[in-house]
């Protein structure tokens, strides 16, 4: 293979994994910011100018903090899980398309770490088997309550699993490539999917928030039941691990949503800029235009969060079974009948 | 290259199925399943079958495992309560399991027709699931659908037998 190549696919690996652990550390800050702006509070603003150092100050504390491990005989997947979950969740960012081609130093660089034929299924492979992280983890703690929590964590990933695959297979029948780089690149101008998929993206954002663990949808961490949930014996950085593996897994949902129904990198009037600047101009703005995409859905998640209540646990299966998996089927045979018909 | 992958990946295959077998923890027996069936998905990917590598990934880890890790973890499995089986057992359980393996190893001896097919030199891409959809419901339309009926029978027999009985409710 060409060393440029292998060069190039490392340092996008390299800054594609500083952003999302920048974009996963701020992303706790924005949380308590926004959380406090709806409660009406001011929020962390203690740390450097208006808490801009909370989440440096936040992490210095978990590593300080005493290295406790419960009575266990599985000390080593104990350790595993924590580790498990993180890798996990940085996992997806290998075949996100983060811009359109680069002309730099004379050649051509595809902001994307692989662009293989199945981008979509891989997505959908590397988010199913997420749950470990936290099963294995909240088995090893031996402690009955983390391990109804790790149980809930893994009905509820398997039970909106389903639903979130049939609503891709409506986005699939329209844009008939798995390549997320070709879905982006159909997405030009504005063609993007959410017009064509309304149904199938409310569906497959209603599943992002379950499959994130996310409120409304957080059982696994219910405190009123669960203590801490799956986390409970963890601390020190281990616990840290597992808190900056959601916010990670935050950052990865967002982008996926930006990528497969807002467009990608795609702005109006992108094909203006390429031909009134330079097409490496319009690119770079794109990249700007995504991440700004990314991070009007984790603010869209945080809102959800700090608004709606926990879902109760029959309420949860019986929207994931009875509601949407009927809906994401109603909405693959209408968009395959009208894709025959319009054919 | 492949081939140091292929050692790579075959060595941790046949050593997590080992381990699946030897683990005293029925949990540790199902992780190292788990850790078996990721390496399978490599092997696919090695012979340029993406569709299924990710599949497999999806099905066998992602939903199936999890499924069997979740019971296992419920029902508290200890060596102390596991249950001896006669001798009978035993040796049918054997000779089952042997017949099996005689089985499969005829198909794997005598499945080199399959080769022979159209579509390795049909010029199309063959690992792209486009062409794979094409074969399946234009050549082996039959087979498929069988296959499709067989699992909904099986997910209906299962619905079934877990349904608790309306007798027991109503008492």
């Amino acid at each position: 293979m060409d060393k440029t190549i292998i060069i190039d696919k490392a340092v996008i690996i390299v800054i594609v994994f500083a952003i999302t652990m920048l974009m996963a550390m701020y992303a706790t800050l924005a949380e308590r910011k926004i959380a406090a702006w709806i409660q009406d509070r001011l929020g962390p603003n203690r740390a450097g100018k208006g808490g801009i150092l909370q989440p440096l100050a936040d992490g210095l504390k978990l590593f300080a903090k005493e290295e406790y491990e419960p009575n266990t005989p599985n000390k080593f997947l104990f350790k595993f899980g924590p580790f498990l979950a993180m890798t996990l969740a940085l996992m997806t960012s290998a075949v996100m398309p983060w811009g359109d081609t680069l002309h730099l130093f004379g050649r051509d660089i595809i902001l994307q770490a692989a662009d293989i034929n199945v981008g979509l299924l891989y997505i959908l492979a590397v988010l199913s088997v997420g749950v470990y992280g936290i099963m294995i983890g909240a088995w090893a703690s031996n402690n009955k309550y983390s391990l109804m929590s790790g149980m809930r964590a893994a009905s509820q990933m398997i039970s909106y699993e389903i639903a979130m695959g049939l609503s891709l297979i409506g986005l699939l029948l329209m844009t008939q490539t798995m390549s997320m780089r070709e879905i982006a690149l159909q997405q030009s101008g504005m063609n993007w999917n959410v017009f064509y998929q309304p149904v199938g993206f409310l569906i497959f954002l209603i599943c992002s928030f379950a499959e994130t663990n996310r409120a409304p949808f957080d059982l696994a961490e219910c405190e009123q039941e669960l203590i801490g949930g799956f986390h409970t014996e963890y601390s020190s950085m281990k616990m840290g691990f597992y808190l900056f593996a959601e916010y990670a897994n935050l950052f990865i949902s967002s982008a996926i949503i930006s990528v497969l129904y807002f467009g990608a990198y795609n702005y109006p009037g992108m094909s203006w800029a390429a031909e009134n600047w330079s097409a490496n101009a319009a690119n770079i703005i794109g990249i700007f235009v995504l991440f700004a995409k990314i991070c009007f859905f984790i603010f869209v998640y945080m809102w959800v969060r700090w608004t709606l209540p926990r879902f109760r646990y029959d309420q949860l299966m019986n929207l994931g079974w009875k509601s949407l998996i009927p809906l994401a089927l109603l909405n693959l045979v209408v968009t395959a009948v009208v894709i025959l018909l319009t054919k | 290259m492949i081939d140091i992958l292929f050692y790579i990946l075959s060595t941790i295959t046949l050593g997590s199925a080992a381990l699946t077998l030897l683990s005293k923890n029925p949990i540790h027996s199902a992780l190292w399943l788990v850790v078996s069936f990721f390496s399978l998905a490599g092997h696919y990917i090695l012979l340029n079958s993406q569709f299924l590598g990710m599949v497999h990934i999806m099905v066998y880890s992602g939903a199936i495992m999890i499924l069997m890790l979740f019971t296992i973890m419920l029902m508290n499995l200890n060596i102390s309560n596991e249950v001896q089986k006669p001798f009978v057992t035993k040796l049918v359980a054997t000779v089952a399991f042997c017949l099996m393996g005689l089985i499969i190893l005829s198909v794997v001896m005598r499945g080199t027709e399959i080769y022979e097919l159209q579509y390795t030199t049909h010029g199309k891409d063959f690992q792209s699931v486009q062409v794979l959809g094409q074969v399946l419901l234009n050549d082996y339309v039959l087979p498929f659908e069988m296959v499709a009926v067989l699992l909904l029978l099986a997910m209906i027999g299962a619905v079934l037998i877990s349904k608790k009985d309306k007798t027991e409710k109503t008492a």
